[in-house]
């Protein structure tokens, strides 16, 4: 065996976001998503050789290791079942997970799904569980990071309206999207601007929404490719980097892990430069300033130069390098979900199955997640074609 | 390139003393001795390891994210390649073998860690069950392995003479090969903490953490002397909910190990993850294991029980087993969710001494 075994994505299922699904419960909630990506594959439970699953911290049902109670409802009694939590990246590293699951040929087919149910719980007191000796909460994730925003405006020079305009852009492409929470039918920029100031810079309309929803995944190798009905989104690359959440070292504007995480992704892929040979990208942007921020980080502008990206339009859908055409983490935040939805959006984009917010001839995607106080990084490139051998 | 599959090894174990509290330390200091010793023991440091995984519960520390200041104990600067199940670190385990086979890394560090002393353990895991129809009822765990445990006397596998003398064997184990157990040397049968379960028959509640290194071909011979070599691994869930199980039985273990190739040769040695003595008696009917087969030689989960650690420490005493020259083909088990929802078995091997 001189080779990993390629991986494609051969199904997609999501489940509508919304605030609160009052109608299903956490096992009706992830069933939906699973039912839908295996539709989209034409394939059975019985198909399912293992399930892996993900979710951001139990607190946020209050369910202490909810993949025991949701054996059944995700058809994997008598299958293996893993469970990965690397906070607010979950859900890339879940469908990392899984898809080592394919490519070191343990199993053939893979069912991965991530969800978050926020309103059975409160994420901000889900969050805020007193600990001796250790930081309370700041105020929501806002709170942690704002001043994180300040750095980098105060470092590049951006002029303080940028985080409006990738707001506005994401509200706007999530009317595109059917699956997305937020459809804001009358927004304008306007609108954006004269919205609250939450965590100053950041705006209550630059802010991700809570949400309930799902999103799930069929991985399968080269022989469950070749009998995929629809056409396959194959993984090119895939990593994960963590560092510490705090020390003296630490670049919160532009963390290491980050950087390197994105830098193995593309050597395994064979990109040499990013911003020509990536035609789109889904980027995990929970507060809009992180849009100009990634793309620094992710190697897309030079230092400091993100933000003239994002002015310039270059990251609308219609840019040369759309940025979250889904709406994107501030349109639709079930946090378990949120990585894996961005790699699933990634896939639909090369698999030329993104419907309204299709990327016109997008062959090779970026899905990208992060977690924790910007700590955790989990990132995947697909592309159309199969990856050399 | 691909490393074929059992030619990855378990290259050094190192674990805690197991306490019945911890007070006077954080998480992370509990943990990291385990990480300095684990990795002294192949002389790598973390900057050196391919692939770092961890196994641990945000419910037992009471607090989200508990595992990111664990991530700090590490050293994980430069940014390491990680992550994390929240799960037993057995399964953590497991992820960091699939990370090996793909040939991406030939090292892993895996760790588990868990604190029951921060709240009642008991309580804490009946937030595990089904929160809409039987979390709300609060059935503790001793009390679903007591259901457990009564279907296997009312169906003539067992009685309260044979699972004593399951926690009279584990316990003086311990005392005699375990240094860093809770519960050690001959200890009454107790009273009834559930009916049939006597405290004798349950584990003791403790706080304690656990490391392995893995390493794949020829770097497991670079660090190991005698490198115990995963010959197969594989876990299985079943049903959660217990009216649609058969208690007395661990079909999720015994596919498990057929996968594992746990039946093709006799091991002589098997660590299982059996917390209550009655859970012992299942395992060893879906184990096929006889008397010739050395059963917890560690004391096993009756003599230490740290809650997310406990499965990882299976893995370790029977790849310990196998460094020292004690066993040559040990099976190592582990189990998640109430009465034995989920197992994972691991076939483990020794290769020919030199005579």
């Amino acid at each position: 065996m001189p080779h990993k075994e390629p991986v494609a994505v051969v199904g997609i299922g999501q489940t509508k976001h919304v605030a609160a699904r009052w109608d299903v419960s956490l096992a009706g909630l992830v069933r939906e998503a699973a039912h839908r990506a295996l539709h989209d594959a034409e394939l059975t439970w019985a198909d399912i050789d293992a399930v892996v699953i993900g979710k951001a911290p139990d607190f946020f049902e209050g369910v202490m290791m909810p993949e025991l109670y949701l054996a059944d409802a995700l058809g994997a009694v008598g299958k293996p079942m893993l469970r990965v939590h690397t906070a607010g990246s979950v859900g890339g590293s879940t469908a990392l997970v899984a898809a080592n699951l394919v490519a070191a040929r343990v199993h053939s087919t893979v069912l991965t799904l991530a969800f978050e149910k926020q309103s059975e719980s409160n994420a901000m007191w889900g969050l805020s569980l007193p600990v001796p000796f250790q930081q309370p909460l700041l105020a929501g994730a806002g709170g942690f990071f704002a001043p994180h925003v300040r750095a980098y405006m105060r470092r590049t020079g951006a002029p303080d309206t940028i985080g409006s305009l990738v707001a506005y852009k994401d509200r706007r492409n999530a009317l595109k999207n059917p699956y997305a929470h937020l459809h804001e039918h009358d927004i304008t920029l306007e609108k954006v601007q004269a919205s609250p100031m939450l965590w100053d810079p950041v705006r209550y309309s630059e802010t991700c929404p809570s949400s309930d929803g799902a999103c799930a995944l069929v991985l399968t190798d080269r022989a469950g490719a070749a009998r995929s009905p629809r056409p396959a989104a194959w993984v090119h690359g895939g990593a994960m980097r963590s560092e510490p959440t705090m020390f003296a070292g630490k670049d919160f504007v532009s963390p290491r892990a980050g950087r390197d995480c994105a830098a193995d992704v593309y050597r395994q892929a064979g990109i040499t430069d990013p911003r020509r040979e990536i035609d789109a990208v889904e980027m995990y942007v929970p507060f809009s300033w992180y849009e100009p921020m990634w793309l620094e980080n992710l190697g897309f502008a030079a230092e400091g130069e993100g933000w003239k990206l994002t002015e310039s339009g270059v990251t609308e859908l219609d840019g040369d390098l759309p940025v979250n055409p889904s709406g994107g983490v501030l349109s639709t935040n079930p946090i378990g979900a949120s990585g894996m939805i961005r790699f699933a959006e990634a896939a639909l984009q090369v698999r030329g199955q993104a419907g309204a917010h299709q990327v016109p001839g997008a062959r090779r995607a970026l899905g990208h997640a992060y977690g924790g106080g910007s700590q955790f990084f989990a990132m995947w490139l697909v592309g159309t074609a199969p990856p050399a051998t | 390139m691909t490393p074929p599959a059992g030619d990855i090894a378990i290259v050094a174990f190192a674990q805690s003393d197991h306490r019945r509290r911890t007070d006077d330390v954080s998480e992370v200091e509990m943990l990291m001795p385990v990480l300095h010793e684990v990795l002294e023991r192949t002389g790598l440091k973390a900057g050196d390891v391919g692939f770092t995984c961890s196994g641990s519960s945000d419910y037992l520390a009471g607090r989200a994210f508990s595992f990111t200041m664990a991530l700090d104990g590490v050293g994980a600067w430069p940014p390491i390649s990680e992550s994390h199940v929240e799960m037993d670190g057995a399964w953590a385990l497991y992820e960091a073998w699939v990370k090996l086979l793909t040939g991406e890394a030939d090292t892993a560090l895996v760790y588990a860690y868990g604190k029951s002393s921060a709240g009642e353990v008991r309580d804490v895991l009946t937030r595990q069950l089904d929160p809409y129809y039987l979390a709300p009822l609060w059935p503790d765990s001793v009390s679903l392995a007591a259901l457990q445990a009564q279907a296997l006397i009312d169906a003539g596998e067992t009685d309260g003479p044979a699972l004593a003398a399951i926690a009279a064997r584990s316990r003086s184990s311990a005392a005699e090969n375990n240094p860093h157990a809770q519960l050690t040397g001959v200890r009454p049968h107790g009273d009834h903490l559930v009916h049939p379960l006597r405290t004798g028959d349950c584990p003791p509640v403790g706080d304690g953490a656990a490391a392995v290194v893995l390493a794949a071909g020829r770097r497991a011979r670079e660090l190991c002397d005698r490198p115990a070599w995963i010959r197969g691994i594989d876990h299985r869930i079943e049903a959660h909910g217990l009216g649609v199980r058969d208690l007395t039985d661990s079909p999720s273990t015994r596919l498990a190990a057929q996968r594992a190739g746990a039946f093709e040769r006799p091991a002589d040695t098997a660590e299982l993850h059996a917390p209550f003595t009655s859970q012992e008696v299942v395992l060893r009917k879906a184990l096929r294991l006889d008397d010739t087969v050395r059963v917890n030689p560690s004391g096993g989960a009756l003599a230490a029980n740290p809650v997310m650690a406990a499965g990882l420490i299976r893995l370790g005493e029977a790849a310990a087993a196998i460094h020292r020259g004690t066993s040559d083909r040990a099976l190592a088990h582990a189990t998640s969710g109430p009465c034995l929802q989920q197992n994972l078995v691991a076939v483990l091997e020794g290769e020919p001494r030199a005579a």
